[in-house]
């Protein structure tokens, strides 16, 4: 049975495989058909005809993490570490009977890499669905509260 | 400490034949004199005239680093002023874009402007009777930029008085303009959305030249294309069809003799561009419906001659680039020495299929955004150079790639695609348009 619980359980233990560098245990959080989303516009509602940062699949986020163990990517030498800070999930949608569980997660992320750091504010918005006994993600939606303004490198996932 | 002042010999020197001085890149008073005289005496992108559709419509962009703002006056003319308020220097628009109505209204004591820039009122006007203030500059209203040429819709100023006209400035290089617009069914361009902003802990002339350096994707790329193209061999499965961003992704690994036979063709004063006989953009799928729509419009020969026109990346000397096949424009905006800002502007192509703007998107997400792996290799070279050139063992920069002895400056021609040609053309433009406006060596002491 999916409770709410399991529902934050999980968003708890998604930002601990990206905090502890887990990616393939990451990855097999995404349902086959999942996506990773970060808008450009406030409450963007089409991540296809209009700019966003990142709109990726399962192939995109695979190439990101093989990437990151690279033997030539200069831009992980040294290499990158992230943080995740979470407010507890607000759930929008826990129906089993519907199969719609939903949550939005207020964050503040910190990506470190040498002696840089960087610290970005925003909302992850969770939306899951049942496989066998596991929930899966269809969509991982962050909107950074300041999506408009200039950053510098973003390598990891928020 | 001032080295170089308004020493158009000491400046000049810093340019050789095919080597360039670290001090372009790392002098913070090379920066001032750049905005002081390089910015002002070349022609710059200001903006979109899709963005200014309506009478009252502005945008704001920066000449350099000095702020503008852009409008569209009652009687459809598009004019440029410096963005402050001719009393106390308040920027009189401080949004990216926006409709101002019938008139720009300082928000600290209401002195107010029409769209034309020309002051329309001030609060208490008797209270400047007799003061001489109609003999003042404020009187005019904004400080204009007369020097403003609008073609096909993309607007560029020049911001001083006097220098090279626009025709003689860019030449034939406005023929990658021309072929982007081409490129829609309307012959028209639709900027859409805000640009994809990235900044940059690095020079601004390192990422114009950049957009004609062929030698460094497939060593610099190998991390993020190489690795798309290994993780796609390893997934496709059964897949036919490769997907678009495979198709994107997949050619920055093209091997240097790809990039040899296709080319550079230069022009003078600075501009020039990659992607000649063919380019990394030749081999995207055809978009359903596409090319008869350019058949209806262009009929057929024409059609496919402007759809054949692949150039990868055209420089606009100084600090833009234009991709016309993906619809792309590049402005790299400087903030200091060792910052720029870059943003990233994407045009749809009116009346063209969805699939061709949603390739376009994907393209600028991919290749230009901070969160781009492409980006992410780029960056961390600009930050290594900027760093390394602190550096007092070698001053110079080495841009002998295919040098000849006979080289002429501010000629057209077409050279082997992996040749740093067009990076001494910059090189050349950017000691002339320095020092245009200094005393020339021999001149000086008459």
């Amino acid at each position: 049975m999916i409770t709410e619980k399991t529902i934050t359980d999980f968003i708890y233990r998604e930002a601990d495989l990206l905090d502890t560098m887990q990616w393939q245990a990451w990855l097999d959080l995404f349902h086959p058909e999942g996506r990773y989303w970060m808008p450009l516009e406030w409450q963007q509602q089409d991540p296809v005809l209009q700019p966003s940062l990142m709109y990726e699949d399962l192939l995109l986020m695979k190439v990101r993490i093989e990437r990151l163990a690279g033997e030539r990517t200069f831009s992980q030498k040294p290499k990158s570490r992230c943080h995740h800070l979470l407010q507890a999930p607000q759930i929008l949608a826990c129906d089993p009977a519907a199969g719609i569980f939903r949550a939005k997660t207020s964050y503040i992320y910190t990506e470190t890499r040498g002696d840089a750091l960087e610290r970005f504010s925003g909302w992850a918005s969770h939306d899951l669905v049942r496989v066998g006994d596991d929930l899966k993600i269809r969509l991982k939606r962050i909107d950074l509260v300041n999506f408009d303004a200039p950053f510098g490198n973003i390598q990891l996932f928020m | 400490m001032a080295r170089y002042g308004k020493d158009a010999r000491a400046i000049g020197g810093l340019v050789r034949d095919a080597e360039v001085h670290r001090d372009v890149y790392v002098d913070p008073e090379i920066f001032e004199l750049e905005m002081e005289h390089l910015f002002p005496n070349s022609w710059i992108y200001v903006g979109h005239a899709s963005q200014l559709l309506k009478p009252g419509d502005f945008i704001t962009a920066t000449v350099g680093r000095q702020p503008v703002v852009a409008s569209r006056h009652t009687d459809g003319s598009i004019h440029l002023f410096y963005n402050r308020c001719p009393h106390k220097g308040v920027k009189i628009a401080s949004e990216p874009c926006g409709n101002t109505g019938k008139f720009f209204r300082c928000p600290y004591h209401a002195w107010s402007f029409k769209t034309d820039g020309s002051l329309l009122a001030i609060p208490l006007k008797k209270g400047y009777e007799g003061t001489g203030f109609t003999d003042t500059q404020a009187n005019d209203g904004l400080s204009r930029i007369r020097n403003v040429v609008v073609y096909r819709d993309f607007i560029f100023a020049r911001l001083s008085e006097n220098g090279i006209g626009f025709e003689d400035y860019f030449g034939e290089s406005l023929s990658t303009i021309d072929n982007m617009v081409d490129r829609s069914p309307e012959g028209k361009l639709a900027v859409m959305a805000a640009p994809i902003r990235y900044m940059h802990t690095c020079n601004w002339k390192m990422l114009v030249e950049n957009q004609t350096d062929t030698c460094h994707p497939m060593v610099a790329h190998e991390s993020s294309a190489g690795t798309a193209i290994k993780v796609w061999q390893r997934e496709q499965g059964d897949s036919k069809e490769t997907p678009m961003a495979v198709q994107l992704y997949g050619p920055f690994m093209s091997p240097y003799e790809f990039y040899e036979q296709s080319g550079i063709r230069i022009w003078p004063n600075g501009h020039g561009h990659t992607g000649v006989a063919n380019s990394i953009h030749s081999n995207y799928s055809d978009v359903e419906g596409y090319l008869d729509q350019m058949i209806a419009t262009y009929g057929e020969k024409r059609a496919h001659e402007i759809l054949g026109e692949v150039r990868h990346n055209t420089v606009y000397f100084p600090n833009i680039m234009v991709k016309g096949a993906v619809q792309i424009l590049r402005n790299f905006i400087p903030i200091a020495v060792d910052r720029t800002l870059v943003e990233s502007w994407v045009y749809r192509l009116v009346g063209a299929p969805d699939k061709l703007y949603e390739r376009a998107l994907m393209y600028n997400r991919f290749i230009n955004a901070p969160t781009s792996i492409v980006g992410h290799d780029d960056l961390e070279m600009y930050e290594r150079a900027q760093e390394g050139l602190k550096t007092n063992g070698n001053q110079w920069v080495n841009l002998r790639r295919l040098y000849e002895s006979d080289e002429e400056p501010d000629v057209t021609a077409v050279i082997n695609g992996t040749s740093e040609r067009q990076m001494r053309n910059q090189f050349h433009a950017w000691a002339k348009f320095m020092t245009m406006d200094m005393d020339q060596p021999g001149e000086a002491a008459e």
